[in-house]
């Protein structure tokens, strides 16, 4: 029989490279694929980022690629990237909102564009240097895993994968903890064992987000008030998209005590100060909802539910309000519920589904 | 390595034997430094002589207008940073200009001294002369991108019309990388002496596979590279007219007449000296050779793909160029299975790194963007043979066909038909 063929994105880190390395080990026909996607740059440009996706990965992962033995090609998804990506990324922020860019990348770019080419490239897979495990469940959907290691968990910006790109989807490394994938790289002489951990937002190196998009989007980005809930003016913000739900530093207020940033209004330009209380709620609003270990959701279920990519996840509620909109009602209140995040929900180890935090009441 | 068929000669091509053969003593026997008194020095040093005598006599150039560099790149950069160098670089107080009196008076600076700070080039020339251009434009030049038609020709009308009095170099390449149409060269070089302008060529593609006289078609500059006749990496040529005054670029030791420091790659001057002679030799029988092969290839494929085009002029154009495109497919995909199925080809657009973005060549052909991403540049060589074609061809059909097949832009459009 022939070798079931599966595509790596390789970012000539860590991860993808042990990911190649123990397909090739469980006996696939492995193909390395570097994934170009930020737009081009100068050289300099391109050796100050040195990151995950930059001309220094295609060059990491073509060394490891030729260490192991397999071919290893380079493919543009800079178009695709652009759109789906940076583009959402500017006019959440533009919109008032806080988004998580990985999260399209993953659904679009990582998946969608990767998958559609590699199936065109003959394979019956792609695979990724994810710490998460796709499983297939026994009512037949698959769904995404924890990893095994509890402190790399990467679930949370899967949550939006369909069961299409998940039924041609694995993900190795998964199964191990991050010390042991270490080991294995340094165990291989892989030449980028030591590479630190990416890490941000990978197309703002410099986490100057405002400055990024102000450059990018072709948008003046006015300066407004600062207002409490009751409308009474604080002072002047750099415009609303230096700012994100419960953000306390930068704020430049003079209050005599911590204060907090609870809203913001893009229709007015206003950003909405409050008091520590004032950031937590105990329900929220998401749409754009997908499921994974569940068909649809019919009654209200129970799950954690996880606000943000580092949230260790609360106790909740979550049933279906409309056709697209689902509420979350959360045992105790939690803090900073921030729209244009992703709520994942999970039942143990899996993810039942998600959606985009509409707002953070009902 | 597993067997491959080689379709990329415009990249590169297989170092031949004969100049292998040619460049091994100068390695271990005759390793002498060409500015040594003594004999291996000498030695050193008349084998270059030699191979720039050969150089110089396939141009109708002399023996001191031919100046080895370290390749096509860095004659390019030479070329254009050292003339607007010489004419001030665009500053307000111009030098005297980068003649002397001999047949160019008219181009020295009256009083008060005009300001040559223009530069006339193509939209369709190789990354070293537009990144060269572009980083020109940033020291205060200024650049006019001439359009090419359909089929990658520049107009010499067009040309001219973009002369200005302050306009000191046409800079047009001899024939192009991706598409392989050969400009008309001669015609350019009549419209720039005309006008007292200096006329660069990039003839990177063309040297070695056309007959080039720098006299008759007027160049005063003139780039090659050796790996692109058969002759080694890392070594090629500028041509400069005798009288021009431009200066060095390469700063240091007073080796090539002080104008290109650095100790003499002499292996590779060697090897580029026997590759052209072999080229010149060879040229007319190789171009019968390969044009009849790659009339073949593009009337096969034209015929047997569905959907199919031919890039750049169908006549004018390098003996061993073909370019396609094929709607509804992505030319990296395209790439990559051929490259597994061991056929080199490529999409004459690769950046560094490997990655495809839409070709610059095609989009001034007035390509739109979805064709000039899926081009697949084929260029052949005298060993090519035609079984190899037929394979390649097979192979590219069944390709493209499954490429298609997955495509659905191509279902929609069956769908309309």
């Amino acid at each position: 029989m022939d070798k079931k063929k599966v595509v790596v994105g390789m970012s000539g880190g860590v991860d993808s490279s042990v990911a190649a390395y123990l397909l090739k080990e469980a006996g696939y026909d492995v193909i390395g694929v570097t994934m170009e996607i930020w737009p081009e740059e100068s050289g300099e440009d391109m050796s100050l980022h040195g990151g995950c996706c930059g001309l220094s990965a295609s060059q990491d992962a073509a060394r490891v690629a030729q260490k192991l033995g397999i071919p290893h090609y380079v493919m543009n998804f800079r178009e695709e990237f652009r759109e789906n990506v940076i583009d959402y990324f500017m006019e959440e922020y533009l919109a008032g909102r806080t988004p998580n860019p990985c999260i399209a990348c993953n659904r679009y770019v990582k998946w969608e564009s990767l998958l559609k080419r590699s199936l065109m490239l003959g394979a019956d897979y792609i695979a990724t240097g994810h710490y998460a495990r796709v499983e297939q469940l026994p009512n037949g959907r698959y769904a995404i895993r924890r990893s095994v290691t509890a402190t790399k968990d990467q679930t949370y910006a899967l949550y939006n994968l369909t069961q299409e790109q998940l039924s041609h989807t694995l993900m190795p490394v998964g199964e191990y903890e991050k010390p042991e994938i270490r080991a294995i790289a340094e165990q291989l002489n892989l030449p980028v064992a030591h590479k630190p951990d990416s890490q941000e937002i990978c197309f703002v190196p410099d986490q100057d987000y405002a400055g990024f998009i102000e450059k990018n989007s072709g948008r003046i980005i006015r300066p407004g008030n600062f207002v409490t809930v009751d409308g009474t003016i604080l002072g002047q913000h750099k415009g609303i998209t230096h700012y994100t739900i419960g953000q306390r530093k930068g704020l430049n207020l003079a209050m005599g005590h911590p204060v907090f940033v609870t809203e913001i209004r893009p229709e007015t330009n206003e950003v909405v100060i409050g008091e520590a209380e004032d950031v937590f709620t105990d329900r929220l609003v998401c749409d754009h909802l997908n499921f994974m270990s569940i068909p649809d959701l019919q009654d209200t279920l129970r799950v954690i539910a996880k606000i943000r990519y580092n949230h260790a996840g609360a106790p909740a509620r979550v049933s279906r309000i409309s056709e697209d909109r689902a509420e979350v009602v959360f045992d105790e209140p939690v803090r900073a519920v921030t729209p244009g995040q992703a709520v994942v929900f999970y039942d143990e180890d899996y993810v039942v589904g998600g959606g985009t935090i509409l707002r953070p009441f009902v | 390595m597993d067997k491959f068929i080689y379709l990329d000669n415009a990249a590169t091509t297989r170092t031949s034997p004969a100049v292998v053969e040619a460049m091994l003593p100068y390695f271990s026997e005759y390793y002498g430094n060409a500015s040594g008194i003594y004999s291996i020095g000498v030695k050193s040093k008349e084998a270059i002589s030699e191979s720039r005598e050969i150089i110089a006599s396939t141009l109708g150039a002399r023996p001191e207008e031919i100046y080895f560099t370290g390749g096509g790149s860095e004659s390019d950069n030479w070329a254009l940073k050292a003339t607007a160098e010489a004419f001030g670089m665009g500053m307000r107080e111009p030098k005297t200009g980068g003649l002397r009196k001999s047949g160019y008076e008219k181009l020295l600076p009256e009083d008060p001294a005009p300001v040559r700070n223009h530069i006339i080039t193509t939209k369709i020339e190789h990354h070293a002369i537009l990144h060269t251009c572009e980083y020109l434009q940033k020291q205060g030049i200024e650049v006019t991108y001439l359009n090419v038609d359909e089929n990658g020709l520049v107009r010499p009308e067009e040309l001219e019309r973009a002369i200005r009095p302050e306009t000191f170099l046409i800079s047009v390449m001899f024939a192009n990388n991706e598409v392989g149409t050969i400009q008309p060269i001669r015609e350019i070089g009549e419209i720039a002496k005309k006008h007292g302008i200096l006329f660069h060529t990039d003839a990177v593609q063309a040297y070695g596979h056309l007959p080039i006289n720098v006299e008759e078609l007027h160049i005063d500059m003139l780039s090659a590279s050796a790996h692109k006749l058969n002759g080694p990496k890392g070594v090629g040529f500028l041509y400069i007219r005798r009288n021009l005054r431009i200066s060095s670029f390469i700063h240091g030791g007073a080796q090539e007449r002080k104008r290109r420091a650095g100790t003499e790659n002499v292996p590779g001057i060697v090897g580029f000296g026997q590759a052209a002679k072999d080229a010149f030799e060879t040229m007319e029988q190789r171009n019968a050779y390969e044009t009849e092969l790659r009339d073949y290839l593009i009337a096969r494929i034209l015929k047997e793909i569905p959907y199919s085009r031919l890039n750049g002029h169908r006549t004018k154009r390098l003996s061993n160029n073909a370019n396609f495109s094929f709607q509804f497919v992505e030319g990296e995909t395209l790439l990559i299975m051929l490259d597994m199925e061991g056929i080199c080809g490529s999409s004459g657009s690769a950046c560094t790194s490997g990655s495809l973005d839409p070709s610059h060549v095609l989009l001034s052909l007035g390509l739109p963007e979805d064709l000039a991403h899926g081009s697949l540049r084929l260029t052949l060589s005298a060993e090519t043979t035609r079984e190899e074609i037929d394979m390649a061809v097979e192979t590219i059909k069944k390709i493209v066909e499954r490429l298609r097949s997955m495509s659905p832009q191509y279902e929609d459009f069956c769908r309309r038909m």
